[in-house]
């Protein structure tokens, strides 16, 4: 049996003049969570409707559980699931009803789809609300049910395309776990998102594509690595002092040249010892601070130190592989 | 053939859940059938009465025409809801999805269809084509449907936004059943237009329509009507697949 459940070699896809995929080389094993990281524009979306069997490669070839998408897509659509950015349910009639659909359309009886229905919505908090018109959901009910139509088939194989873009954070941290007990029971997951924070949540592996093409990849902490580690930001309590902080901060060992964002300074911290390091140094510059906290780089900053130049956005091409 | 019935449940289901389209689906055909009948019978055939027998077989072929649209409208509204995609990447046949939405909509007809004919009767309407008319009728009636239901449902998956569906299906069927002998008989038109009226399919439905209702010479349009739907089906059948499978 194929170690791999996703793979593709020098996969590659043009809308015109336009190349949005350029020779991707993908591997995901069995049973783990890829994330597939990149700015909009980048081919996340093309590629996961190539390998959904939505849109026909150009060049190259792909397969879903050693299946090849272009020649046996009815065989990868038995053991994928797929959640686009949008939500794809029938907000007209009501979420039982919609999982039923799906339940039946994949070959379920009447009653075993019924079931099914009933244990996902139940399963995603939606049990009290399994007659409401889809309409009258919020966009975090509606992303669940989308996420419980593409698994009412048992997908072996789960693509998520940005799952939580538009959530608030209660929903998204909601969606996370249950992506992960997904994987826990053994579901593939290939996840894209433009948040590098959602992929090192998840994901045990995150590859960063720009313009259709790789440019890292690796596990979280080493993709953390190659993009100079968290960033440290620090708000003085009174502006005045901004200055003299930014000279205790650059006056560490090992830290980057701190840049501004308002009131804000931000720097890179290689290592996280040096986060106390900080704290104390200021202190015992005597420069009181209102706010000190560590985050992940954001995307930009992670795609600033990984390809030296920062992400453009580039809507069009993100626009037309979704096809909208 | 069962995925296709799953589908055409569910778009039933958007008739029952929503009471405002199953009385547009009501009123909507009795309000043309009223207003045709009286504002315009009088003048034209010099009697409601009389243009009520004339005018009420055409009035179902309009009727139907203008119910298809529906077809268009329903798959364009799945492919913006991202639906499409979903059904796209599920393991079923590939024209699950347009027959499912054609045969709901064919329900849909037969039951305007239904309404309208009732309440002529009720208004003095009498078929003079027997019993055998009135299957004919019903039969025609659904055959139409069915080859209109492919023709808007190429026009749904083909134009981008539901604006344009709507604009096409309206400037498609308002000259297709007005330059016709469905309303009025062609004879006091002019030359040029005639020429154009005695090929349109519409008055092929209509004239066929109205053998098997009032009694009359049916064999030559029922013939014409059966390769027409036959023709926009094949065609437009194979194009509205093609289209939904290659749409990105």
């Amino acid at each position: 049996m194929d170690e791999l459940a996703i793979q593709t070699e020098r996969l590659g896809k043009s809308f015109g003049s336009k190349r949005v995929l350029n020779e991707l080389d993908l591997e995901v094993p069995r049973g783990t969570i890829f994330g597939l990281l990149g700015p909009n524009g980048a081919g996340k979306t093309t590629a996961v409707r190539i390998l959904t069997t939505l849109l026909a490669a150009d060049t190259g070839r792909a397969r879903v559980l050693g299946f090849d998408v272009a020649r046996r897509p009815q065989q990868v659509r038995k053991v994928i699931g797929l959640t686009g950015q949008y939500a794809a349910v029938d907000d007209l009639i009501s979420a039982r009803e919609n999982l039923y659909m799906i339940g039946r359309l994949l070959g379920l009886r009447a009653r075993a789809a019924r079931r099914r229905g009933a244990e996902l919505l139940a399963a995603f908090g939606l049990a009290d609300a399994a007659g409401t018109r889809v309409r009258a959901y919020s966009g975090g009910m509606r992303r669940r049910l989308d996420l419980a139509a593409s698994l009412v088939g048992r997908p072996a194989v789960l693509f998520l395309d940005e799952p939580t873009t538009g959530l608030d954070l209660a929903s998204r941290n909601q969606l996370w776990e249950m992506i992960r007990d997904l994987a826990a029971d053994g579901t593939t997951v290939l996840l894209t998102t433009q948040y590098l924070e959602e992929a090192d949540r998840l994901a045990g592996q995150i590859m960063v594509i720009d313009h259709g093409r790789t440019v890292a990849l690796g596990t979280p902490s080493e993709l953390k690595g190659l993009a100079g580690g968290q960033v440290l930001e620090v708000r003085p309590l009174h502006e005045a002092d901004a200055a003299a902080a930014a000279r205790v901060l650059a006056g560490l060992a090992g830290v980057g040249t701190p840049g501004t964002e308002g009131d804000l300074l931000t720097v890179q911290v290689p290592d996280e010892e040096l986060v106390t390091a900080a704290a104390r140094s200021l202190d015992s510059a005597g420069i009181p601070v209102s706010h000190l906290a560590v985050r992940l780089p954001s995307l930009d900053e992670a795609f600033l130190a990984i390809t030296g130049h920062p992400a453009e956005a580039d809507a069009d091409a993100e626009l037309e592989g979704a096809g909208r | 053939m069962s995925q296709t019935l799953i589908l055409a449940r569910r778009n039933l289901l958007h008739v029952l859940a929503d009471p405002e389209q199953l009385i547009g689906l009501t009123i909507q055909p009795l309000m043309f059938l009223l207003l045709f009948v009286y504002v315009f019978g009088g003048a034209i055939s010099g009697s409601t009465r009389g243009y009520l027998q004339f005018v009420l077989p055409g009035l179902l072929v309009q009727g139907i025409a203008f119910g298809t649209a529906q077809t268009a409208a329903g798959l364009n509204a799945d492919f913006q809801r991202g639906l499409i995609d979903r059904f796209r990447s599920l393991p079923i046949g590939r024209s699950a999805v347009v027959a499912g939405r054609v045969t709901a909509d064919l329900l849909r007809t037969a039951w305007s269809t239904l309404i309208i004919v009732a309440v002529a009767v009720a208004l003095g309407f009498r078929f003079h084509g027997g019993w055998g008319g009135v299957l004919g009728a019903a039969c025609l009636a659904l055959a139409v449907g069915f080859g209109m239901c492919w023709l808007m449902a190429f026009l749904g998956v083909s134009l981008r936004s539901a604006e344009s569906v709507q604009a096409a299906g309206f400037m498609l069927v308002l000259p297709l059943t007005f330059a016709s002998s469905v309303l009025v008989p062609a004879a006091s038109m002019p030359g040029w237009l005639q020429a154009f009226v005695k090929v349109n399919p519409m008055t092929i439905f209509a004239d066929a329509m109205r053998g098997l209702m009032l009694g009359g010479p049916v064999a030559t349009p029922l013939v014409q009507a059966a390769a027409w739907v036959a023709g926009i089906t094949l065609v437009f059948g194979a194009l509205t697949v093609r289209r939904y499978r290659t749409r990105s």
